[in-house]
């Protein structure tokens, strides 16, 4: 096993959260809505419409370029990739192959391999099908949804690396703010490219090349599975080669019951897409003061904010590491350094004390993560007859949270918290009005 | 008073002193349709107003809740959800929609005889075509069943069948009107554009029908605006150019005859007659049929027989042969040396125009290179067919404006002539074909229809 190195490469596509579909004025909000009511002729593929582009998705997909590293090209343009599939309303997506909007990215993994982007383009999604028995449904709401695809080089050697680059990835997109990047719902979307050679040859051949051919594991939309689909891939080369098996180019699908991966297309039954530039469109040209604008407009990056929470705040790289996982929590951090400041307790103290006790920044106030740090009570209210009138002040005063309570919804409880916070400018005990808030409730 | 005779200037006009209502004016036409439309097979659907401007209107373009077949098998049941942005226009000036106008399948085609309903008849003879791809819309025109009609022009299909049935048909620049509900054909060449009585109706409802929508991307916020006191300003000290490209081997010479009166007859208006050479339009034809093919291949894509209710097999021989041109030129391996070569070919042609126009003000000569033609005579043999588009092409490649005027008739047949302009000024070719129609007598010729 251990003679054979796996060369991986991959394919992700991210789902844009704008307000509208990259080609018409529908919405593109479309998970969990009623299909196909998030449609109109340009997404539906009628004829006689036309495509118009969504310069926020532009803007986005320049963000991940820059937050990667790239270039970003001057001139760049749309084009048609053409295919037949019954979610394909117009028989052609409208994609980007010959002049994308970035290229030549790279990104960092933690153990300081350096992945190289090949490059970052922009899309249009497809329908979703739903098989039912007999019956295909086709839904359009997803149809012309905005679509990034970023690629890499084949730089991975192991799963390790790839797990690590999605994670890394989906934590950028999402301190971008520019997709949910939630794979669960297909937000973001992996694909893998797989070939092994045997190490011997490899360190030989001058100059270094890869294998002669690639199997590409598609449509699997599900993290778990395309790392279980790399894993199953890369035994199962290996034992080809060891037996003397020539491998082929092909695409492969995984099939999670019998948890192997199986031949959708081979080489030959490969599509030719015949990309030409799209007529309908017009060439995207950006300017640098462009790219400067939307540079601009960049938040400080995860790895720049954990390397700095490392540095300026003396904390282990691990902690910064964590500290900076989400935007959200190394915003609460910041925010209590400074209160912590004023108090004289120190950001590593904070840091110990968020890590340790896996606070809930959802429902505490920084300043409370102070104020309990300091040990004083002073000012929070413990005393139950106070906590249950402020419950009750709130329960009145949100007629709608609780309904939803009621009707099961669980987060109605936070909103309930927060309005007694709320009222209370910050100091209730929550541990001791979580309790007494339920009762009340269930009164 | 003969009603469908007026032009829609002068129908304008004559509601505006109530000589007679629109009432009126819509029952004369409907029962002048109801007359010939058996014989010349016109419209493939005839809408029953009592009020509005009656237009007829190709079948390519979409009109919600009004079946829209492209002339095609395929959208024979299709009735479209939304009005093309130039309709939806149309209906803001008080315009009314007669009837559907027949036209080559999916307008690709120069004859008309491409329809999957039947051939429209030439007015001005029975057993002709009367060019394509808007047939229809011309020949709706030149038999008086309209007040003015819309076609869409990707190769000609304006010019050609205007100048083979008599009429007035004006190919705006590539961006002047919206496309945003016609069915595409070749997306970076297709323009909507009038056929009319008059060179004046031209430009009215050039005014009516340009502007963006905000659905066409290609689509420019120049609106064109009609002023009639530079339309009919003259043409003393233009300078026209003629190309001496368009008049070598493969001109009918009674076809030349004609178009060197029309030539002389703006000279004696005071126009200074210029040679100018276009060296590239002999590639243009060739370019035109592979970027025009490419385009369809990806267009046509969407009826794959999943939805509009007909498979592909219903697809008409003209379509599938473009289809599989189109395919193959895009294929993997021969993109370069076809739909690349081609384009740069494109911008030759371009550049050509560019550097003509430096020196002269229009270009004109003839549409077609001979009048109508028998029906039948051409269908199987498409490559004769393509060369009917031969002076037309060049016009959709660069992407400028142009007109075919009724310049007289070779073998009683009509004869149309062209005026090119530069990119944007449908108004200098406008007055050019405004000052030719008002010192010729050509306009008040009338097919004379038996019924």
């Amino acid at each position: 096993m251990n003679n054979y190195e796996p060369i991986i490469g991959l394919e992700v596509h991210v789902e844009l959260n704008t307000k509208s579909k990259m080609f018409c004025r529908c919405s593109a909000d479309y998970f969990g809505k009623e299909p196909n009511t998030h449609t109109c002729p340009v997404c539906l593929g009628l004829p006689g419409a036309l495509p118009v582009i969504n310069k926020q998705a532009i803007e986005s997909c320049i963000k991940i370029g820059l937050a990667l590293g790239c270039q970003i090209s001057k001139k760049s343009l749309f084009e048609r990739k053409n295919y037949f599939y019954p979610d394909l309303p117009k028989g052609f997506q409208i994609s980007q192959y010959r002049w994308p909007l970035c290229i030549n990215g790279q990104i960092t993994l933690d153990s300081g391999q350096v992945i190289r982007i090949n490059r970052v383009h922009q899309e249009e999604d497809t329908g979703k099908l739903s098989h039912r028995g007999d019956v295909t449904l086709v839904d359009f709401n997803r149809s012309g949804v905005p679509l990034v695809e970023i690629v890499t080089e084949p730089d991975f050697r192991d799963v390790e690396s790839v797990r690590d680059y999605a994670k890394k990835l989906q934590q950028l997109l999402r301190y971008l703010g520019v997709s949910n990047a939630d794979m669960e719902r297909g937000d973001m979307r992996l694909e893998a490219n797989i070939s092994v050679h045997p190490i011997a040859i490899a360190s030989k051949a001058s100059p270094w090349r890869l294998p002669d051919y690639r199997v590409e594991l598609k449509n699997i939309n599900s993290f778990r599975f395309i790392v279980a689909a790399i894993e199953y891939e890369i035994k199962r080369q290996i034992e080809a080669l060891e037996k003397g098996e020539k491998l082929l180019q092909e695409t492969r699908g995984w099939n999670e019951d019998k948890k192997c991966t199986f031949l959708q297309r081979s080489k030959e039954e490969a599509h030719d897409y015949r990309y030409f530039p799209e007529p309908d469109l017009p060439e995207i040209e950006i300017q640098n003061s462009d790219t400067k604008k939307i540079a601009e407009q960049l938040p400080e990056l995860p790895w720049s904010k954990s390397k700095r929470f490392a540095d300026e705040f003396k904390l282990t790289a691990t902690q910064a590491q964590i500290l900076s996982e989400s935007k959200e929590l190394a915003w609460f951090f910041e925010e209590t350094v400074k209160h912590g400041n004023k108090h004289g307790v120190s950001a590593k103290e904070i840091a110990n004390h968020l890590i340790n006790k896996k606070t809930d920044i959802n429902i505490v106030l920084p300043v409370q993560v102070i104020e309990e740090l300091k040990g004083k009570r002073v000012g929070i209210i413990e005393n139950k007859e106070e906590l249950e009138e402020l419950a009750e002040q709130a329960v009145k005063k949100n007629a709608n949270a609780v309904l939803d309570y009621k009707k099961g919804k669980e987060v109605a409880l936070q909103v309930l918290i927060g309005a007694v916070m709320k009222l209370s400018l910050g100091k209730a005990d929550i541990a001791k009005l979580k309790p007494i808030l339920e009762k009340l409730l269930k009164s | 008073m003969n009603i469908t005779e007026l032009t829609l200037t002068e129908t304008l006009e004559a509601l505006k002193r109530k000589d007679f209502s629109e009432e009126e004016l819509n029952k004369a036409y409907l029962e002048r349709a109801a007359k010939l439309n058996p014989k010349l097979n016109i419209f493939l659907e005839i809408k029953k107003n009592s009020c509005g401007i009656p237009a007829a209107i190709k079948d390519a373009i979409l009109t919600k809740g009004m079946k829209t077949t492209a002339a095609s098998k395929i959208l024979s049941n299709f009735l479209p959800p939304y009005n093309a942005t130039v309709i939806n226009k149309l209906i803001e000036q008080g315009i009314s929609i007669l009837g559907k106008t027949n036209c080559d399948e999916f307008a690709m085609g120069g004859s008309g005889e491409n329809s999957a309903f039947g051939s429209t008849k030439n007015p001005w003879n029975l057993n002709k075509v009367t060019g394509g791809s808007s047939s229809g819309s011309a020949a709706a025109v030149a038999a008086d069943l309209c007040a003015f009609a819309l076609g869409s022009d990707t190769g000609g299909s304006i010019r050609q069948p205007a100048s083979l049935c008599g009429v007035v048909g004006l190919k705006p620049t590539y961006g002047r009107v919206p496309r945003y509900g016609l069915i595409a054909m070749a997306s970076s060449l297709d323009t909507i554009g009038p056929i009319t009585k008059s060179v004046e109706d031209a430009a009215q409802v050039l005014e009516w029908i340009s502007g963006s929508d905000g659905y066409d991307s290609n689509c420019s916020d120049t609106k064109f605006t009609l002023q009639p006191e530079r339309l009919t300003q003259g043409i003393k000290g233009l300078k026209i150019g003629v190309p001496k490209e368009y008049f070598s081997e493969g001109l009918d010479p009674e076809v030349k005859k004609v178009i060197e009166d029309a030539i002389k007859k703006l000279e004696e208006q005071g126009a200074e007659i210029v040679e100018v050479s276009l060296p590239n339009s002999k590639y243009a034809l060739a370019a035109y049929y592979i970027i025009v093919p490419s385009e369809i291949s990806a267009n046509m894509a969407r009826f794959d027989g999943i939805r509009y209710g007909s498979a592909r097999a219903d697809f008409g021989p003209e379509i599938k042969r473009r289809i599989m041109l189109g395919t193959y030129a895009l294929s993997s391996g021969y993109y370069e040396e076809y739909y690349a070569k081609a384009a740069q070919v494109r911008t030759l042609v371009k550049q050509d125009f560019d550097k003509a126009f430096a020196n002269v003000d229009v270009i004109v000569g003839p549409v077609s290179p001979t009048t109508t033609w028998n029906l039948g005579e051409k269908i199987d043999d498409p490559l004769t067919m393509y060369l009917s588009d031969i002076y037309t092409i060049s016009a959709n490649l660069a992407g400028i404006p142009g007109l075919s005027v009724p310049c007289g008739f070779a073998d009683e047949l009509p004869v149309g002539l062209q005026i090119l302009g530069k990119q944007w000024d449908e108004e200098t070719i406008l007055r050019v074909g405004y000052a030719y129609e008002q010192a010729t007598e050509w306009r008040k010729e009338k097919p004379k229809l038996s019924f």
